[in-house]
């Protein structure tokens, strides 16, 4: 218990993952808390990814988390711009709202 | 021993704002303890070796991306309380599929697969050092795409959330550099006493006849 091993840190990144996946179906109307729950998530691969690496020794997991966070960063802020352009034609930014393009 | 020690601490600080993250009722909480949680998970990395992703998380997760999200839930003028209506109708359902997926990882992490790996001994070269000879030598098309992605993604937001309003005059470089002396100053030879009879408000060029 008090020897930390690499399961210690598998076990936080599940539970974070979980985490993430819980605050997208409990905040269901609310787009910002989606969001958020989404880079929870991949934090959580992220830590996946580097305790795999170092127990591995072997950089290319710290690499590929290097890039993760890249993709993570263009996606925020793509999808908050998203937001802000809805809410700027909605004046809301329910998830039921986003139907125009239902036809 | 002390390892353990802070690894409980930030495991234990980053899964509770984690949750808080979930559950809050203001999202410009959820916004803070993100950045907590941020926070707490680049201290776990630090505690595994991995110094250079640690300062990145914190330059760029806790700099630019919940700063991004602070300003976005600011700007955006929304009546949040409306929006958790429905939070206890799917608690049960987010509960259920949240502790099958914990048990399931948990289940699979907690066999005999990984319970002998120890932290190998920490390499000669520092950490950023390292990650830097394998980035810009076996990754430098990843990386550079890596850089494309962050250019198209800056662009992308830029041009969707730029608006052209009507009824504010912008400055208009261009044209102020095309415009001529001919264009606006006129030397006009005034017969003694007509001086009030015409009074020009349109520059010459744009005058009709």
């Amino acid at each position: 218990m008090l020897e930390l091993s690499l399961n210690h840190y598998l076990a936080v990144s599940a539970v974070l993952f979980a985490l993430g996946t819980f605050g997208i179906f409990l905040n269901r109307k609310n787009v910002i808390t989606i969001l958020m729950s989404i880079e929870l998530m991949l934090l959580a691969v992220n830590i996946n990814m580097v305790a795999f690496s170092a127990y591995n020794g072997d950089l290319e997991g710290q690499i590929f988390s290097l890039f993760i966070l890249t993709v993570a960063a263009a996606e925020a802020a793509i999808g908050l711009a998203i937001l802000v352009v809805f809410f700027r034609n909605r004046g809301s930014i329910a998830v039921e709202d986003v139907n125009m393009m239902k036809g | 021993m002390i390892e353990a020690a802070f690894f409980y601490l930030f495991a234990a600080v980053m899964l509770g704002a984690g949750l808080m993250v979930v559950v809050s009722r203001n999202p410009v909480f959820s916004v803070l303890f993100l950045i907590l949680a941020f926070f707490n998970a680049a201290g776990l990395f630090v505690l595994i070796g991995a110094e250079f992703i640690a300062m990145l998380l914190v330059v760029v997760y806790v700099g630019a991306v919940a700063v991004l999200f602070l300003f976005v839930v600011m700007m955006l003028d929304i009546n949040f309380a409306e929006m958790r209506a429905g939070f206890q109708k799917y608690l049960p359902l987010g509960l259920i599929v949240g502790g099958i997926l914990v048990f399931e990882l948990v289940a699979a992490i907690y066999g005999d697969a990984f319970s002998g790996a120890t932290l190998p001994a920490m390499p000669e070269i520092s950490n950023t050092r390292a990650l830097g000879n394998e980035l810009y030598t076996k990754y430098l098309y990843l990386f550079q795409i890596a850089g494309l992605i962050l250019l198209v993604a800056m662009i992308g937001a830029i041009s969707l959330t730029m608006r052209r309003r009507s009824g504010v005059r912008r400055q208009v470089i261009s044209e102020q550099n095309m415009r001529r002396r001919e264009d606006s100053v006129e030397v006009i030879d005034v017969p003694v006493g007509a001086a009030a009879r015409t009074v020009h408000t349109v520059p010459p060029s744009k005058r009709e006849g």
